[in-house]
């Protein structure tokens, strides 16, 4: 369990994937009835809500923050600071791995328990840890099933959503001896058990972060399990790991931000428990952690931030209600993506991260139906970024000059030429209407197959009539 | 130059220029007013459908509650605060059959974690109010009600005073006025530790209590 299956992830395979995937029928089964479990929960958590105002406050909420961003960053530092937690960033993956490792070396850590954390994943931090000899396993049993199979979470809430109750038996049977059995509760307290002795033992635990609240220096955690708790508590030291735009002005921006996350993730009104931690153990507690870090991540944020209408994406409080709503997400599953973060925000995320060379398939993987959009808590205008990451792929346009690291690797000359020709016919009333004529005289030669397009569809045909033609006979 | 320095210099030199940052209207989130028994509904009402249970009492009763609590789950010990009213109480009425053998949690986790992770049964602590609309508990643990008292145990029973009832979390901050500053560690507990990770299907008590009880004083 100690090499990350992702680190050789292809991302640019993301149609053999998808279609191996579409190809199996357990796989299709197992997220169809997941998501559809998801979206009429979280339906129903609303009801009685004035849902669009409270998704106007917790885009403005976003907003609001990230306007402030470099001085909440130095608030929430100074604040932490002053509490006794220790604040690092890291500007990049790698660099927040190693400031990780050199905590566990100065306290001669050789083992790390690890609450739920999506940073942690986006920077490899397992993988990361295991070849420095320090093993790091997960706890959350999602994360946990995910380690044991040695693969990644294919959801950003329910990481092995793709695996049923038999699947995860024998992992279980093979990997840790537990008996085989159907017995979800049987399962979970074999895990219970296995994972109190390691919570025990850690010398470090490291957890991910909802929010970090600047005006009070406290970091919360959103989580039903409990070893989240477990994690930032028992072992003697606690590292918390986030991203740069998790950062909000204060608690009562957090009341709001809760509601929108636990009812749009899971159709939960609340999740079991909200952990807020704003110290380490104090000398008269008798628990916690003696030393808390947090490590602030930029890895690309910083980026996006740059452009007006990128920086939209750091709104993301990762509900994953957009993955759950999307019908490409929810056929192909989280895997097909082969990317940290999975659907509709991993597609506008991604890109970003690992350069529209490498993720020149993501901003297409979608219908641009919309609904990503519509349930986003923080009316993050999801298909538009779409639409301006295919235009930043093919080099963007004389509105929007290309930005993002990659941009350019879909462009070809050809589709390039056909466009112009296209637009320059389109804005020529003659040449239109005599393209037109000629395409409606000519109809017999339009080819039947026209690439991918007809695999599934059959090709529309022209008319015998141009839709001028038309008009004008109905004139006279 | 600090990677700190690196990338504040990028978020405020930001090539878009400054950003203009929205009002932020809470009105939203306001419920309607509920009267106290309300409240309680409204409270037992989502703790129940989350797997916790509630039982109304008295400031006489609640010692016979838990002690039938207790009984019914076969629990051997009961983990109670040490100076808190709740602890004093209890160790008055040490001696009553029905009530299981008394454990106090008074010195550091390091000397008896084992113990505490296998051998407790049972929890009790005080609250600090709790929330109607999300049917939450709030707990800031403290040098007499130590963190891991409401995680470790399989059942933890708390404490709730009804007059300590607010609507939502939004009032319960301002009321308490949290913004002044916070404790060490701060929590909202709304049901029994849970999971759905395997196949969506619910199960109770994966890491923290099986089982919440909450024992309301009207």
């Amino acid at each position: 369990m100690t090499d990350s299956a992702h680190h050789h992830v292809d991302v640019k395979q993301f149609h053999p994937r998808a279609r191996e995937a579409i190809g199996n029928p357990k796989i299709r089964q197992n997220f169809r009835r997941a998501m559809d479990g998801l979206m009429a929960k979280r339906k129903s958590a609303f009801e009685g809500w004035d849902l669009e105002t409270l998704r106007e406050l917790g885009a403005n909420i976003r907003l609001r923050a990230l306007a402030n961003l470099p001085d909440l960053l130095e608030q929430l530092e100074q604040k932490l600071t002053d509490n006794g937690i220790k604040v690092h960033w890291a500007v990049d993956g790698d660099e927040a791995c190693r400031i990780i490792r050199d905590i566990c070396v100065a306290r001669d850590a050789k083992s790390v328990i690890k609450g739920k954390s999506m940073v942690s994943e986006e920077m490899e931090l397992n993988h990361y840890l295991s070849g420095e000899g320090i093993e790091a396993l997960e706890s959350d049993l999602g994360e946990y099933i995910v380690q044991l199979a040695d693969e990644t979470p294919s959801h950003i809430i329910m990481p092995a959503i793709h695996k049923n109750t038999g699947e995860i038996s024998e992992l279980m049977h093979d990997k840790t001896g537990t008996d085989l059995s159907n017995d979800v509760e049987y399962l979970t307290a074999s895990a219970r058990q296995q994972l109190r002795e390691k919570f025990m033992n850690a010398d470090v635990g490291v957890s991910g972060v909802n929010f970090a609240v600047a005006e009070t220096g406290t970091l919360c955690l959103v989580e039903n399990e409990g070893n989240g708790r477990m994690t930032t508590t028992v072992p003697p030291c606690h590292i918390a790991v986030t991203g740069i735009e998790k950062v909000v002005p204060s608690l009562e921006d957090v009341s709001a931000l809760l509601a929108l996350l636990t009812r749009s993730a899971t159709g939960q009104h609340i999740t079991t428990y909200f952990n807020m931690i704003s110290g380490p153990r104090k000398p008269e507690e008798l628990d916690g952690p003696e030393e808390v870090h947090l490590v602030l991540v930029d890895n690309g944020r910083a980026t996006i931030y740059q452009d007006d209408e990128l920086l939209d994406t750091l709104r993301c409080i990762r509900c994953g209600a957009c993955m759950n709503h999307c019908p490409v997400y929810t056929r192909v599953g989280g895997h097909a993506y082969g990317t940290t973060y999975p659907g509709p925000i991993g597609k506008i995320l991604m890109p970003h991260m690992v350069g529209l060379d490498e993720g020149r398939h993501l901003p297409t993987a979608s219908s641009l139906c919309g609904a990503c959009g519509e349930v986003c808590p923080v009316k993050i205008p999801i298909p538009d970024l779409l639409v301006r990451l295919r235009q930043e792929s093919v080099d963007g346009d004389k509105l929007h000059p290309a930005r993002v690291r990659g941009h350019g690797a879909k462009r070809s000359s050809l589709e390039a030429m056909i466009w112009k020709g296209w637009s320059w016919m389109h804005s020529n009333a003659g040449v239109y209407r005599f393209g037109t004529g000629l395409a409606t005289r000519f109809r017999m030669l339009q080819p039947g197959k026209a690439g991918a397009w007809t695999d599934y569809r059959t090709a529309p045909k022209l008319a015998s009539k141009t839709l001028h033609e038309r008009m004008k006979e109905r004139k006279q | 130059m600090s990677s700190r320095n690196t990338i504040l210099q990028r978020l405020r030199n930001r090539s878009g220029g400054t950003l203009s940052a929205p009002e932020c209207d809470f009105s939203v989130l306001k419920r309607p007013d509920w009267s106290t028994a309300e409240r309680l509904d409204r409270f037992e009402q989502m703790i129940e459908s989350v797997h916790g249970e509630v039982h109304r009492c008295t400031e006489d009763s609640w010692v016979d509650r838990l002690a039938e609590v207790l009984t019914t789950r076969g629990a051997r010990n009961l983990l109670i605060p040490k100076e808190h009213s709740i602890g004093l109480r209890l160790r008055t009425e040490a001696q009553r059959e029905d009530l299981p053998n008394l454990l106090i949690y008074d010195e550091p986790i390091e000397s008896w974690q084992s113990v505490l992770f296998n051998d407790v049964d049972a929890s009790i602590t005080s609250t600090r109010g709790g929330i109607a609309e999300t049917g939450s508990l709030i707990l800031w643990p403290t040098p007499d009600e130590p963190r891991l008292m409401s995680l470790v145990a399989p059942i933890h029973i708390a404490v709730l005073r009804a007059d300590e009832l607010y609507t939502t979390l939004h009032d319960a901050m301002r009321a308490q006025n949290w913004a002044s500053g916070m404790p060490t560690n701060a929590l909202l507990i709304s049901g029994p530790s849970k999971t759905a990770d395997i196949e969506q299907t619910l199960a109770y008590g994966v890491h923290g209590p099986k089982e919440l009880i909450v024992l309301v004083i009207e």
